[in-house]
C-alpha cells in the first residue's frame, strides 16, 4: 500500500508501525512518530495497523532554539 | 537561585543549539558559557540519514539538561502532539511550548498557548511558556498549571533587546514568585543583564550567541554579563533621578571663590 511518509508518498509492505519502520530503515534509531497528527508511542506501534493513504510522521531529534 | 520544576542551575543562561557554524563550535559555546540547560527540536528524519542520532549522541556528551522546544507549530493540535514525540524522544517532561500565532513577528499565539498549556500540564508536562509580557495572559498560563513564564524580549532572532522595558517590569512586580525567563529577541550581552536587573530569573538565547563572529566567546560574555545583572540585582540599585545629586560631600570645602 502507499504511505505518505514525512508529506512523500511510500510503497510498503509492512501492516502495522513497527513493520513499516523497520522495513524503512529506522530500526534501533531514536525516533519518534505520529500517524494521521496523532502520536503513537513506541511501545504501540506494533500494534498501529496502518492503512492506504496514512500520513505516518517519523521525526529526530534537531538542533533548535 | 530559582527553581525551574525543582531544577535550580548555578548559571540561569539557557542557551539554544541551533544555526551555529559547526557541532564543535556549538559544543564549544556550550562549555565557555557554563550553561546547564540547552533547547533542542524535533524535526523530520528519513531512515537513511542519521543526521538527528549524531546531533543527540553530542548533546549527550556535553551532560547538560534538555529543554526540547515546539517550535514552528501554530495551532495547538500540532503543539501538543510535538510535545508528546518530544517527552518520548528526550525523556523530560520540560517542553518550551510555542504556539505561533504570524510569521512576520513569530509572535505567540496567546489564546493557542494557553489552551496548550491545560492539556499538557494535565498530562504530566513541566511548560515553560513563550509568552508575551501581557500580564492578564501569563495569570491564565498560571492557572493553567504553568510554574515558569517566559516572556519575550523582542521577535526571535531579531537581536533588538527587550522591546517593552516597562511591561517586563510590570510582570515581574506582578508575579514576585513565579520564576521568569526572556526567552527570544536578546541580541547583545547588555540587554541580557539589563533583564537580570530587573530580576529575571533567567534568560533564553540562541542567535546572539551562534551567530556572532566568535560564538564561544559571545557565549561566555553572555555568562559573564548574565552573573553582573544577577549580582546589581541582589545588591539594590539605585532609583533614577532626573536631576544630579553631588555625589562628592559638599560639607567641609574650601570657600574660594
Amino acid at each position: 500500500m502507499t504511505l505518505l511518509l514525512n508529506g512523500a508518498p511510500r510503497e510498503i509492505a509492512g501492516k502495522t508501525l513497527a513493520e513499516v519502520l523497520s522495513e524503512l530503515g529506522y530500526a534501533g534509531r531514536i525516533v519518534a512518530t505520529a500517524v494521521n497528527g496523532d502520536f503513537v508511542p513506541a511501545r504501540k506501534r506494533a500494534e498501529v495497523a496502518l492503512n492506504e493513504g496514512d500520513r505516518i510522521e517519523v521525526v529526530a531529534p534537531m538542533q533548535g532554539g | 537561585m530559582a527553581s525551574f520544576y525543582g531544577f535550580e542551575p548555578n548559571n540561569p543562561l539557557f542557551l539554544g543549539t541551533a544555526r551555529y557554524p559547526s557541532p564543535a563550535i556549538l559544543a564549544d559555546a556550550v562549555k565557555r558559557s557554563g550553561t546547564e540547560v540547552v533547547t533542542v527540536s524535533l524535526r523530520r528524519e528519513s531512515g537513511g540519514e542519521g543526521a538527528g542520532q549524531a546531533f543527540w549522541e553530542l548533546i549527550r556528551e556535553l551532560g547538560v539538561k534538555v529543554l526540547p522546544n515546539t517550535a514552528g507549530c501554530y495551532t495547538v493540535k500540532e503543539a501538543v502532539t510535538t510535545a508528546q514525540m518530544a517527552r518520548e524522544v528526550f525523556g523530560t517532561p520540560w517542553i518550551k511550548l510555542e504556539v505561533i500565532g504570524e510569521e512576520d513577528t513569530l509572535q505567540p499565539d496567546v489564546v493557542g498557548l494557553i489552551e496548550a498549556a491545560r492539556i499538557l500540564s494535565d498530562d504530566g508536562f513541566q511548560v515553560f511558556p513563550y509568552t508575551t509580557e501581557d500580564i492578564v495572559v501569563a495569570g491564565r498560563l498560571v492557572d493553567a498549571g504553568c510554574e515558569v513564564l517566559m516572556p519575550w524580549g523582542a521577535p526571535i532572532g531579531s537581536g533588538r533587546g527587550l522591546n517593552n522595558l516597562y511591561g517586563l517590569r510590570t510582570l515581574r512586580r506582578h508575579f514576585p514568585d513565579i520564576p521568569l525567563v526572556v526567552d527570544a529577541g536578546i541580541g547583545l550581552p547588555s540587554h541580557a543583564a539589563q533583564a537580570m536587573e530587573l530580576g529575571y530569573d533567567g534568560i533564553l538565547l540562541n542567535t546572539a550567541v551562534a551567530k556572532a563572529g566568535d560564538p564561544p566567546a559571545m557565549a561566555e560574555a553572555f555568562a559573564l554579563a548574565i552573573r553582573a545583572g544577577r549580582l546589581a540585582f541582589e545588591a539594590q540599585p539605585i532609583e533614577a533621578r532626573d536631576m544630579a545629586a553631588p555625589s562628592t560631600p559638599v560639607m567641609g570645602k574650601a570657600f574660594l571663590a
